[in-house]
């Protein structure tokens, strides 16, 4: 559990796109730097076919397939498997840094209930995670579909797993001066979309959440529940605007932002394991 | 008929045919929905609980936008002996198969049935959720 900060700091401030994958069928991890050869091939291969991510340009990509072995959560997930996607650079002047363009990583973070039930030959790392143009995601995952037999689909979000996020975020306990809590609701079955921004003093929310949780450490449904309808019931007092006939899209907290589309900012190191357990979880669900 | 929520205004109380059978109906969406339903029961006549009323959720079919906790609903079921139900409105199969089940429970319900009463058919469908 005890992640190195800098290993992780990549991780830290970018949206990341989520994927739920399933199990990963012979995938060694011994095979990495081939795999890499594999891939740079493959993506070579598709740009000459034409499926060039610019047209015109010359793009050489260098592509790199390292292992995590910090980001897991107990002995029994598999270590993170990290892809990241470079620019060659051009001159050869020794200055020149390969520029990464995208980077996508697998992880499972407390993945017990999917790896438990999968035969020996299968490697569990249902979460993955990409920032990077959507045409490199494609192509990196057309390879893994078909190398190693698995399945990729967009990890979506609903309201519910949001307001559990809203609420575990919130009451997090952070040593700097954090930035507001943020909420954004969309309204539904009107001509022209609105949304409404509710922001909230991050001391006022984890004050609030204080007096809601029983058990620290422990959070249910019940306490989510109570959490929204306080914050929906202060809202009606003042803008007479029912909140919970709306679909909350997003949520922004000090320790991380999540979109219903499924796109995830983590901000704070410390929380980073809480955070990917939680999104392991939410792609084994869509998984099941 | 239908009501945004209960109780139904008074002043036509006496125009009121009698109500065989009240079906609550919850958006998966909203949670409004389901506090406005949790408001409204406390509305209705203790004796409509023995088989004429029933609760429906609709938008089932959208996981990805769902605000209820679908348990929550269920414990509701439970807690007022009655039916829930599932459906997704937006698919015209199951909207025409969702309606056909309502109107066979309105129609016991209403005593047209012959040898199957309210009480007897909702035990009836409690067993088979037990199972």
């Amino acid at each position: 559990e005890n992640v190195d900060p800098q290993k992780t700091a990549f991780l830290l401030r970018k949206a990341w796109t989520l994927y739920s994958v399933t199990p990963l069928y012979r995938f060694h991890r011994a095979r990495l730097r081939d795999y890499a050869r594999l891939l740079s091939a493959f993506i070579a291969a598709e740009k000459q076919k034409g499926l060039a991510v610019e047209v015109g340009v010359e793009l050489d990509i260098k592509v790199t397939v390292s292992s995590l072995a910090d980001l897991r959560g107990s002995e029994q997930d598999a270590a993170a498997v990290l892809v990241q996607l470079s620019l060659r650079s051009q001159a050869s002047s020794r200055n020149s840094e390969d520029k990464l363009v995208w980077s996508g990583w697998f992880c499972s973070v407390y993945g017990d209930d999917l790896s438990k039930n999968v035969p020996e030959d299968f490697t569990c790392l249902p979460l993955f995670l990409t920032h990077g143009a959507e045409s490199y995601t494609s192509m990196v995952g057309s390879w893994f579909q078909k190398t190693f037999d698995c399945c990729f689909r967009r990890l979506a979000i609903s309201p519910l797993n949001l307001s559990w996020m809203a609420a575990m975020w919130a009451g997090c306990k952070l040593d700097r001066a954090a930035c507001a809590v943020e909420l954004v609701f969309s309204v539904p079955r009107l001509s022209h979309p609105l949304d409404i921004s509710y922001a909230i003093h991050p001391e006022d929310a984890k004050a609030l959440w204080d007096t809601i949780q029983k058990t620290p450490g422990e959070i249910t449904q019940e306490e989510v529940d109570v959490f929204m309808e306080c914050l929906y019931a202060h809202f009606h007092r003042h803008f007479k605007i029912h909140l919970s006939a709306t679909k909350l899209v997003k949520v922004s907290t000090a320790v991380a932002s999540a979109h219903c589309d499924g796109i995830v900012k983590i901000l704070q190191s410390q929380y980073l394991p809480g955070v990917l357990m939680l999104l392991t979880e939410l792609a084994i669900s869509q998984i099941q | 008929h239908l009501a945004t929520s209960l109780p139904l205004p008074s002043e036509r109380d006496h125009f009121r045919p009698r109500i065989d059978l009240i079906v609550f109906m919850i958006d998966i969406k909203s949670k409004y929905s389901l506090k406005n339903v949790e408001a409204s029961l406390a509305h209705v006549d203790a004796t409509f609980f023995l088989g004429k009323v029933c609760f429906l959720v609709t938008g089932v079919g959208r996981v990805n936008a769902c605000s209820i906790d679908t348990s929550a609903v269920c414990r509701l079921g439970e807690a007022y002996c009655s039916p829930v139900l599932f459906c997704e409105l937006e698919l015209e199969g199951v909207r025409v198969a969702t309606a056909q089940r309502l109107l066979r429970i309105l129609q016991i319900c209403a005593g047209r049935i012959p040898e199957v009463s309210a009480l007897s058919f909702v035990s009836l469908m409690r067993s088979s959720d037990d199972d």
